[in-house]
């Protein structure tokens, strides 16, 4: 009863089957932008037309809220002969994660830089930190709960530093970085490193000038600093994750992370308040800073901190800040 | 007339259903769409790696089994003259892969290794793969790179995830050299189990597959083995992401950044390499035990991804 003419039937056939495979395997891939996908089965080309979605599987909220809470200034200490070869980059790359950037300068720019009454040159640093803090003082008054200084060769993760300040205490009076031993009583920040002051320290700095007790009396800018916040009360806190290692580096990562058969003490560490570590215990895995970076350097540490990862990687720590509760003495200033 | 016409309409029908049935009976195997060798017409193969759409329809006990499917065989070829390289990827990447074993010209005190005693290239690549099938135990994938190499062995798993180890796989950075397209060794090259297979088989025809380059015609080990592999149906795919990057990198990640900055990139980082790389190359020792650091442990707090797949780090180690 059924008659089939055998031609009209096989090429009915085959085009049944080609065109439901057409439509079943055509789109695989645009549904949901990943990183990686199925290739079409034509294999030809690049899968072009997932649009360039970045990390869309990637959850930052943790991060955003962190960012609202802990308000972070950041200021570069640069100048302009750095503008073009240094701190462009630095523009470019982690600037921009800070609540609030500002290039401090002896000239004001377009790049923008904001121009201190200062001249250039090594022995002007200490000027420049000081009229910087001033100027901060001045003008971003309610802007910040922590105040960054780093200079135009310094690696910052942001995120990791508002992660250590995140159980801090802005309205104490402390301030956080590489702590070094010598020169002061209570230690000092590497200027290097970058070193990060409370809003209540920032008061006090600037009171210190105010007032006169603190003053111009050197021009090693971090040790200078450290003295005036000793002078006004100011403590310095301790940055090290829960493992005791070390979050602010002064020097790039080639010179904590390869391990060495014991020895002494290499002249790079010898400042170090906290006895140093050298090899993989040397650094947190949420590193807040390193110094000496240029600007290949710099983009490569940006590759492995944002973007390259081991898929589906558990990392073996976890959960590292310390919560350090501090006893302040009170005192009168 | 009419009688045609129906005949036709019940072929599209039948053939219609006949491939549906196919398609549901082969859904959880997107890989078997269309084997490799049919595309040898084209001039490109690319391989990326299964979909998160495809992934996340995994319970945790799902994924942690799949995470285990992929197992890796890493022959590492070495060289005493350069021991620092060797010492370096046994105490870096190399204790990522779950079988690790070096393969050397010549003996040396210092570390463990196989030793082929054997200098030139083809020929020793030639008696690590066969050994490397020989004791392949129940592994079913195989990389093959020299110390100077770093590799990213989970991101490997992950692009070969959904890849059946039974069919043949031979997976790099590829480069055209006249008619032959082969995986450049610098970069690492990846064999599946399959491919191995046809790979040690064809060792025994000294015809298409000498032991040791013909000493008029000496090619490079890596054109060498393309070749071998060619008589076997296998070609070379490369390995991207699905923006088309490379993952298989025969420079070293500063080089690359340099090479954008030269180029004026608006976004020096994003134009540079995959986020899931899966190797560079060309780096120092200390390099590589600092981007052992940076691939491993430095990330940015606050920043989580919900990967489907799951891995732990290796026991003993203090360096990820």
């Amino acid at each position: 009863m059924i008659t089939l003419s055998l031609v009209p039937f096989v090429s009915g056939l085959c085009i049944g089957f080609l065109s439901i495979q057409y439509f079943v395997y055509s789109d695989t891939s645009t549904a949901k932008p990943a990183l990686f996908s199925l290739g079409n089965s034509s294999g030809v080309h690049n899968d072009k037309r997932v649009p360039r979605h970045r990390h869309s599987d990637e959850d930052r909220s943790v991060a955003a809220s962190l960012s609202q809470n802990v308000r972070l200034l950041c200021w570069i200490m640069t100048g302009p002969k750095n503008l073009e070869s240094r701190t462009k980059h630095i523009r470019a790359t982690w600037g921009k994660r800070c609540n609030k950037v500002l290039y401090m300068s002896s000239v004001e720019t377009e790049f923008p830089t904001v121009g201190l009454n200062v001249t250039e040159g090594r022995d002007q640093l200490y000027w420049k930190t000081i009229r910087a803090f001033q100027y901060i003082y001045q003008h971003h008054h309610n802007d910040y709960d922590w105040v960054l200084k780093a200079d135009d060769d310094t690696f910052v993760v942001i995120e990791n530093l508002r992660h250590t300040l995140s159980k801090q205490d802005p309205e104490k009076p402390v301030y956080f970085g590489r702590r070094f031993h010598p020169f002061v009583q209570q230690g000092y920040m590497s200027g290097g490193a970058g070193y990060v002051l409370s809003k209540e320290a920032v008061r006090r700095f600037i009171k210190g000038f105010d007032t006169g007790k603190c003053s111009h009396f050197s021009t090693i800018e971090d040790m200078a600093l450290g003295k005036c916040m000793e002078t006004m009360g100011v403590e310095p806190g301790d940055s090290r994750d829960v493992k005791g290692r070390q979050t602010f580096h002064p020097y790039p990562p080639d010179m904590y992370l390869v391990k060495e058969p014991p020895r002494k003490r290499p002249w790079y560490l010898l400042y170090d308040h906290f006895k140093p570590r050298e090899g993989p215990e040397c650094c947190s895995d949420h590193i807040v800073s390193f110094h000496y970076i240029y600007p290949v350097e710099m983009y490569t540490l940006v590759y492995f901190t944002y973007h390259l990862r081991p898929y589906g990687y558990k990392y073996r720590a976890q959960n590292v800040v310390q919560i350090t509760s501090y006893h302040f003495t009170t005192s009168t200033l | 007339m009419l009688s045609e016409g129906s005949s036709f309409m019940k072929g599209m029908a039948l053939g219609g259903i006949f491939c549906l049935l196919l398609s549901l009976l082969g859904s959880f195997t997107p890989g078997m769409q269309s084997s490799p060798e049919d595309q040898h017409q084209h001039h490109h193969h690319h391989i990326k790696a299964p979909t998160n759409d495809e992934l996340q329809s995994l319970s945790e006990p799902q994924m942690v089994e799949l995470s285990q499917k992929v197992r890796v065989y890493c022959v590492i070829m070495v060289q005493p003259k350069v021991l620092v390289y060797w010492a370096t990827a046994k105490d870096t990447w190399g204790k990522h892969c779950d079988q690790a074993v070096f393969y050397s010209s010549e003996s040396a005190k210092a570390l463990e290794a196989v030793d082929l005693n054997e200098q030139d290239e083809w020929a020793k690549l030639h008696k690590a793969l066969t050994h490397a099938y020989d004791n392949s135990g129940d592994l079913r994938w195989f990389f093959v790179a020299r110390p100077t190499t770093f590799a990213i062995i989970e991101n490997l798993k992950y692009l070969v995830l959904a890849k059946d180890p039974n069919e043949p796989f031979y997976i790099g950075h590829t480069v055209k050299s006249g008619e032959l397209e082969y995986v450049e060794y610098e970069s690492g090259i990846v064999l599946s189990y399959e491919a191995l297979r046809r790979l040690v088989n064809v060792f025994k025809d000294a015809e298409k597959c000498p032991e040791r380059g013909r000493s008029l015609w000496k090619l490079s080990e890596e054109k060498q083995l393309a070749i071998c592999l060619k008589y076997t149906g296998v070609f070379a795919e490369n390995g991207e992401d699905t923006q088309g990057k490379g993952l298989f990198n025969s420079k070293s990640v500063g080089s690359l950044i340099e090479d954008g900055m030269s180029k004026n990139s608006l976004d020096v980082v994003e134009g540079c390499c995959s986020d899931l790389a899966i190797t560079f190359s060309g780096m120092s020792p200390n390099q590589m035990q600092v981007m052992m650091f940076g691939v491993y442990r430095l990330r940015p707090y606050g920043h989580n991804f919900h990967d489907s797949l799951i891995f732990l780090p290796p026991e003993g180690s203090d360096n990820d």
